[in-house]
């Protein structure tokens, strides 16, 4: 069974297309590559997967459920996180508590008795907090756990992006460009961790730029261009796709 | 291994210390009078920095709640012979009421629209309470009856002092529990990041909303408390000015801090009695405080404190 399907997915912005006619579907457990040139459409993609705008035409379905046009948080609830290729850090926070809001949906959220501070409250933040420590070890951030969020460096919070979207245990997890901006040793950590997190049996959809960690840990890439889809196939097929090395990755590629 | 959560009691337990000490000062009834304006304005000031320092939803209206609330228990105790208490209570649920249907469309707007919406809601109320003559005496205001609770008569200063100061410690202690459990840590990513804080599943809306009625409740329930301390109420209470004024103790104090709401509230009730001295130019000194507080702290009075000793101590 797919765990995400989209069919004919399509988007306009007034006139202009964003993205057009898309259909294809993603295996649990697997890491699906989206790569493309600038304004092919893969961050507008990810918006309508994850709620951020309405589909125009189409739809999208988690578990075989049509859930097109949900909210964010809505599908949140169903197993969807993401990050941002623009950072968006909780910066009025520790780096703790910004993974704490990921696990928002498995915590005690009732509004009297936080008011109370009644003991159920503390003790199931307590358990928020430990996990919360647990997800921040687990990208590597285990020295950051203290720290307010706005003293810490990039490398560091397009990690705790992570770490926060994993808090939320997600089934089915979007990476916007994790390794934009980072340097060649924190841009190898990502990959590791992108390994990590399929061996953990948790679906990524990867927009990335970076075509090293591109190649390094995606079990199905898709193409797009102008919106549409160009190609799709493993690694090997990519790499030997006239069409792609032409729109996209650029003759040397072919010759790596 | 630090404790990952860490406790707030030091600052509740310091604010109860001031609260007792500070009748031993006082040597007249304007210094009781002063103390308990500024314990109200707190009280309205803690619940509105929930809203626009830790949620950053903005609100120029908060003036009308607190005046809603006074005139509830002006009326209903006045013309219909509430209980006192009855009065306050059904005031708070009538402003959580009409708060929260107002809330739903009017926090969908961001920014300056949304400083105008509850800015319209304020002046609405202000408009009401003018006009509706029969019921609130109009322009001219109405007299309040004594606040009697179970045939007890409440009176004297130290009394009034006594029960604002009781009334602030529990409004502070709830909003430093709301802060520090996932309720305030939700209303805290609306205000760092309304889009992460959806797609971490928080729906935004309904928080925004939540906070945006607890604290009209707070002032509405500030309001009562001053219409039967004060013995009368008038439109003034709800005015635009009001509003303003209220909004400037918390981001004076310091946005995003309970104690800055409380000693923001403190200060801007205190000054103006302490300018008086000033005759002409009082309007012009405090002015040109708030300015300087501005440029030199621009976090706000508390939060530039914390994190000057914080970084003495390192």
């Amino acid at each position: 069974m797919n765990l995400l399907r989209i069919e004919q997915l399509g988007k306009s912005f007034g006139g202009v297309t964003a993205v057009e006619d898309l259909s294809f579907a993603i295996g649990p457990g697997t890491v699906y590559s989206i790569i493309g040139p600038n304004g092919a459409g893969k961050t507008t993609l990810f918006n309508l997967i994850s709620g951020l705008f309405a589909p125009t035409t189409g739809s999208i379905h988690l578990d075989e459920e049509d859930i097109s046009g949900l909210p964010p948080h809505k599908l949140a609830a169903r197993g969807l996180s993401r990050s941002f290729q623009n950072l968006q850090i909780f910066f009025n926070m520790t780096a703790l508590e910004n993974v704490m809001v990921g696990h928002h949906l498995h915590s005690d959220t009732r509004f009297f008795p936080s008011l109370f501070a009644l003991p159920a409250i503390g003790r199931a933040d307590k358990r928020s907090a430990e996990f919360a420590a647990e997800m921040m070890d687990y990208v590597g951030l285990g020295n950051y756990i203290h720290t307010d969020s706005d003293a810490m460096p990039y490398g560091a919070l397009k990690r705790l992006e992570i770490a926060r979207a994993l808090a939320s245990r997600p089934r089915l997890l979007l990476l916007d460009e994790p390794a934009a901006g980072l340097n060649p040793s924190e841009t190898n950590t990502i990959a590791d961790l992108i390994q990590h997190i399929a061996q953990d049996n948790i679906t990524v959809l990867l927009v990335e730029h970076d075509m090293h960690v591109v190649w390094d840990v995606s079990d199905h890439i898709l193409v797009l261009d102008h919106g549409r889809r160009l190609a799709a196939g493993t690694a090997e097929e990519i790499r030997s796709n006239d069409a792609v090395v032409e729109a996209y990755l650029g003759r040397r590629a072919k010759d790596r | 291994m630090m404790p990952l959560l860490k406790p707030r009691t030091g600052g509740l337990l310091s604010l109860m210390v001031i609260l007792v000490v500070l009748p031993l000062f006082f040597r007249n009834a304007y210094h009781y009078d002063v103390a308990i304006q500024s314990g109200l304005n707190a009280i309205v000031c803690v619940g509105l920095n929930l809203l626009i320092g830790y949620t950053g939803q903005i609100s120029l209206g908060h003036a009308g709640f607190f005046a809603l609330g006074a005139y509830a228990s002006a009326v209903l105790t006045d013309r219909y012979e509430f209980a006192a208490v009855g009065a306050m209570i059904i005031g708070a649920v009538a402003v959580g009421c009409l708060s929260y249907l107002i809330a739903r469309p009017i926090l969908k707007l961001k920014g300056h629209y949304l400083a105008m919406a509850t800015l319209g809601l304020g002046i609405i109320i202000s408009i009401i309470l003018n006009q509706e003559e029969e019921l609130t005496g109009g322009p001219d205001g109405m007299p309040v009856s004594s606040f009697s609770f179970f045939g007890w008569d409440i009176s004297g200063n130290l009394t009034w002092y006594g029960i604002v100061a009781l009334v602030l410690l529990f409004t502070v202690w709830l909003a430093l529990n709301l802060v520090d459990s996932p309720v305030g840590r939700a209303l805290r990513a609306v205000h760092g990041s309304e889009l992460a804080a959806s797609t971490m599943g928080v729906d935004t809306q309904r928080y925004k909303v939540l906070i945006f009625v607890f604290s009209a409740v707070l002032a509405s329930i500030a309001g009562s408390i001053f219409a039967h301390y004060s013995g009368f109420v008038s439109p003034a209470e709800g005015e635009f000015f009001r509003s303003i004024e209220f909004v400037t103790m918390v981001v004076l104090g310091g946005m995003a801090s309970i104690f800055g709401a409380v000693v923001g509230a403190a200060i801007l009730t205190i000054l103006p009695q302490l300018l008086a001295s000033f005759h002409d130019y009082e309007m012009m000194v405090h002015g040109a405080v708030l300015m300087g507080v501005m440029i030199f702290m621009r976090r706000g009075l508390v939060p530039t404190l914390v994190h000057f000793i914080r970084g003495l101590r390192k």
